[in-house]
């Protein structure tokens, strides 16, 4: 088979799967879990294929006309460089990973079939957003994604939070969405073509009118996808979906999809310096008050969201410094170590029967009861600090590389400012990083008090898997030599300078928490445990969606809890109470937004129910009178009837003679 | 004969037929007055069609024909409006036309919809009391 065969194969096989598994899940359930399992691992399989036979050489283009749309058609085309291959792959093993882990983690549950559906059909839509070449074929996987996740995010659909949670991830990805919308047009109106080749070809040759307001325009899409400031409030609640989803859409790939975006499209955004600029303070703004909150969430699922978003905030910034290799660098590490988090917590949350890291650090012996959770999630988190020699270590010095490199004014047509900006917030940021990372393995693995329950040993699905990945979080450091050859070329080994700051500042935000953790310890045994699952025996989403529905009840809110022996309320002191709630964000949204509709759909209300209605009724008020006049006549008495019609009758009689007669 | 005598004689006939279906309260009586202005129009229609070919060079004896098709649909018609009240009777315990008030306009009439699925629950109520 040729490239361009297997290439479509790779999206359209978790199609097809997600589409049978549709239409079997009732009628023949032994066949949904190889229909889940089956198409991502041959589609990752056949990624692997077109990775090795491309070999970050010239990119693969090929295209069919779809539509002739009368001005700028549009064509199903594929555009396979070295980014889309490595990042299919990625979005290959996670999908590969997520699918078999959930075959463990939502063993019992009965709407497992359409969940598998669903996450095969997200697969199928990131794959088609990554080998798309086409922009408009790209939008249709991008708002596939978008629904997916709001199914997915609100599949414990009885709780309030779920559904909570569902809705506002899709309103707030939609309100990106719309600008985005507006932004390809204008692309293309400028460009004539839908095509990013024929796209990056105008930009080239410095064809494109508008570049800031396109640039600007596309970014609020990314922004909403991407979960950046200010759209990334979604991200945090969007962890009342499953685990494994959490692991899938809201950390590996979906996420990635924007920042995948700008980095096929790096060269629209970099002609114009004023995008670029907006978007380095958007990533400065993102990593650092992320990690903060992260620094002071409860929820251990809400401080890798959080996690995540700074992460991304990493790639964006890579990208405003006009490094997409830094930044897809990192995306593919970020990926591997961040869906192994997510895994991992899911198995730590169904040991501890609760998603409280404060209800976890009044567990003893918890590491003991999850080991392979407990060693890879050691692995993922020293990724996430960026500690050498983990591969988080070299793609975020890839970043600061880069930062320094524009910063020092040695990147052309890049603001030295982007470079400052993202430079000192990337350092800010591994800082805390390095903090809520440390603080998160303490509270979770080393906490004292009662025994941790024991439920016997996790199911083998989900556990292997977090061996899997912990494999590219131990070495994909390694290919740091290999990998500018998929790239643009532009080295991506860590330099001197950055890489003793960066793990510095990563070294002393450990070491300050673990101090802070030692004074506060203390303290963690006058408070009792609280917010724990109702069945601790159940399968593992069961026991997550109920840890999620038990914490607002025993903590008050659904982020933080009251907990004097957590090191991030001492560290942050004042400020934890700001950084619990994400710095008010949602507040801030719902004086200017939601309460202001809300008003207005009262005032309508109003104007419907008041004064519209009272000019119907007035209008109907005469005909209503007569006709209960009328009524009156309507005995039921049949006879009386006929005299009436006979007395009409004779009238009518009369009536006709006297007319013929002429009198 | 003179057209005048069956004329006078459906004349008498009809009024005889209307004053029972005007002032009789047994349905079946109601019923049996109705046959009568039947047959004064039937009557109407020989005597008429006598009077009117005795002139005409040829005639179809439309009127005549038209007499067996109205005896014939009469027939049937009185076999259904029998089983109705037959049915009648048996479901209310009655055949009196005045009792029979299910149509008449009831409390002060300020909504029609809202009392309509009611009456037609009950009366299919009632249909299915009949049946069993």
């Amino acid at each position: 088979m040729t490239t361009t065969t297997l290439a479509v194969l790779v999206p359209l096989l978790p199609f097809l799967g997600a589409v049978a598994g549709l239409l079997l899940g009732r009628t023949a359930p032994g066949f949904v879990r190889p229909l889940a399992v089956l198409p991502s691992v041959v589609s990752l399989a056949l990624a692997v294929l077109v990775a090795v036979r491309q070999g970050g050489d010239q990119a693969i283009d090929a295209a069919t006309e779809l539509t002739p749309t009368g001005s700028v058609p549009i064509e199903l085309a594929l555009h396979i460089d070295g980014f889309a291959a490595l990042v299919a792959v990625l979005v290959g093993v996670v999908a590969s990973c997520v699918q078999i882990y959930s075959t463990g983690y939502l063993r019992d549950d009965p709407r497992y079939p359409s969940y598998a559906a669903l996450v095969s059909l997200f697969t199928s839509a990131m794959l088609l957003v990554v080998y798309s070449g086409d922009l408009m074929v790209l939008l249709v996987g991008w708002e596939i994604m978008g629904i997916c996740s709001y199914f997915l995010v609100g599949h414990y659909w009885e709780t309030p939070e779920a559904r909570a949670a569902s809705l506002k991830a899709f309103l707030v990805t939609k309100l990106g969405d719309i600008p985005f919308l507006i932004g390809l047009f204008a692309l293309a109106a400028d460009a004539g073509s839908f095509r990013i080749r024929t796209v990056l070809g105008t930009v080239a040759s410095g064809g494109l009118d508008h570049p800031t307001l396109i640039a600007l325009l596309l970014l609020a899409g990314v922004a909403g996808k991407s979960a950046q400031f200010p759209l990334h409030s979604w991200l945090p609640d969007a962890m009342a979906g499953p685990t494994p989803v959490s692991a899938l859409i809201h950390a590996a790939t979906m996420v990635a999809a924007g920042v995948y975006f700008i980095a096929r499209l790096l060269p629209v955004f970099a002609a114009s310096s004023a995008a670029l600029l907006v978007l380095a303070v958007m990533a400065a703004v993102t990593m650092a008050g992320s990690a903060l909150a992260a620094f002071a969430q409860d929820d251990i699922k809400r401080v890798l969201a959080y996690s995540t978003i700074g992460q991304l905030g990493y790639m964006t910034g890579a990208l405003a410094v006009g490094d997409r290799g830094a930044a897809v660098f990192h995306l593919l590490s970020h990926g591997a170590f961040k869906a192994l988090l997510f895994l991992a917590a899911g198995v730590i949350i169904h040991a501890a029967g609760t998603n409280s890291l404060a209800a976890m650090s009044r567990m003893k012996d918890l590491r003991a009861r999850v080991p392979d959770a407990y060693w890879t999630m050691t692995v993922a988190l020293l990724a996430l600090a960026a500690i050498p020699p983990f591969s988080g270590f070299f793609s975020k010095e890839a970043v600061l590389g880069a930062a320094e490199h524009a910063a020092t004014g040695h990147a052309e047509d890049i603001p030295g400012a982007a470079g400052w900006i993202v430079l000192v917030a990337g350092l800010v940021t591994a800082l805390l990083t390095a903090a809520y990372a440390m603080r998160l393995w303490l509270l979770a693995f080393r906490g004292h008090g009662a025994e941790a329950p024991d439920h016997g040993r996790q199911p083998l699905a989900m556990n292997a898997v977090l061996w899997v990945l912990a494999v590219p979080s131990l070495a994909l450091g390694l290919t740091t030599g290999l990998l500018p050859d998929w790239f643009d070329g532009r080295d991506l080994t860590p330099t001197l300078a950055t890489s003793v700051l960066g793990t510095g500042v990563a070294l002393v935000g450990g070491i300050v928490t673990y101090g802070a953790w030692r004074h506060t310890t203390a303290l963690a045994t006058r408070v009792p445990l609280g917010a724990v699952a109702a069945h601790p025996e159940g399968d593992a989403g069961l026991v997550e969606a109920e840890a999620i529905a038990s914490h607002a009840p025993a903590y008050g809110n659904v982020a933080s809890a009251p907990d004097p022996a957590d090191p991030g309320r001492l560290l942050l002191g004042p400020l934890h109470r700001h950084a619990a709630v994400g710095f008010h964000l949602d507040a801030v949204y719902a004086a200017l937004f939601v309460r202001p509709v809300q008003a207005g759909a009262t005032l309508v209300r109003f104007l419907d129910r008041e004064v519209v209605d009272t000019y119907v009724r007035g209008a109907g008020a005469l005909p209503r009178l007569l006709g209960a006049a009328v009524r009156r006549a309507q005995t039921g008495n049949v006879q009386t009837y006929v005299s009436a019609l006979l007395a009409g009758t004779v009238v009518l009689a009369v009536a006709a003679l006297l007319v013929a007669t002429g009198a | 004969m003179h057209l005048a005598y069956p004329a006078v004689l459906s004349a008498l006939l009809f009024c005889t037929g209307l004053y029972g279906v005007l002032a009789r309260r047994n349905a079946i009586l109601v019923l049996m007055s109705v046959e009568l202005m039947l047959n004064a129009v039937n009557l109407n229609l020989v005597a008429f069609d006598v009077w009117l070919s005795k002139t005409a060079q040829d005639t179809l004896h439309s009127g005549q024909a038209l007499t067996l098709f109205t005896i014939a649909i009469a027939a049937a018609e009185i076999g259904i409006g029998l089983a109705i009240v037959l049915a009648v009777y048996r479901n209310r315990g009655t055949s009196d036309i005045d009792k029979l008030r299910d149509t008449a306009e009831t409390g002060d009439g300020s909504d029609d919809g809202h009392d309509a699925p009611e009456s037609a629950a009950s009366t299919t109520a009632e249909k299915a009391e009949a049946t069993a």
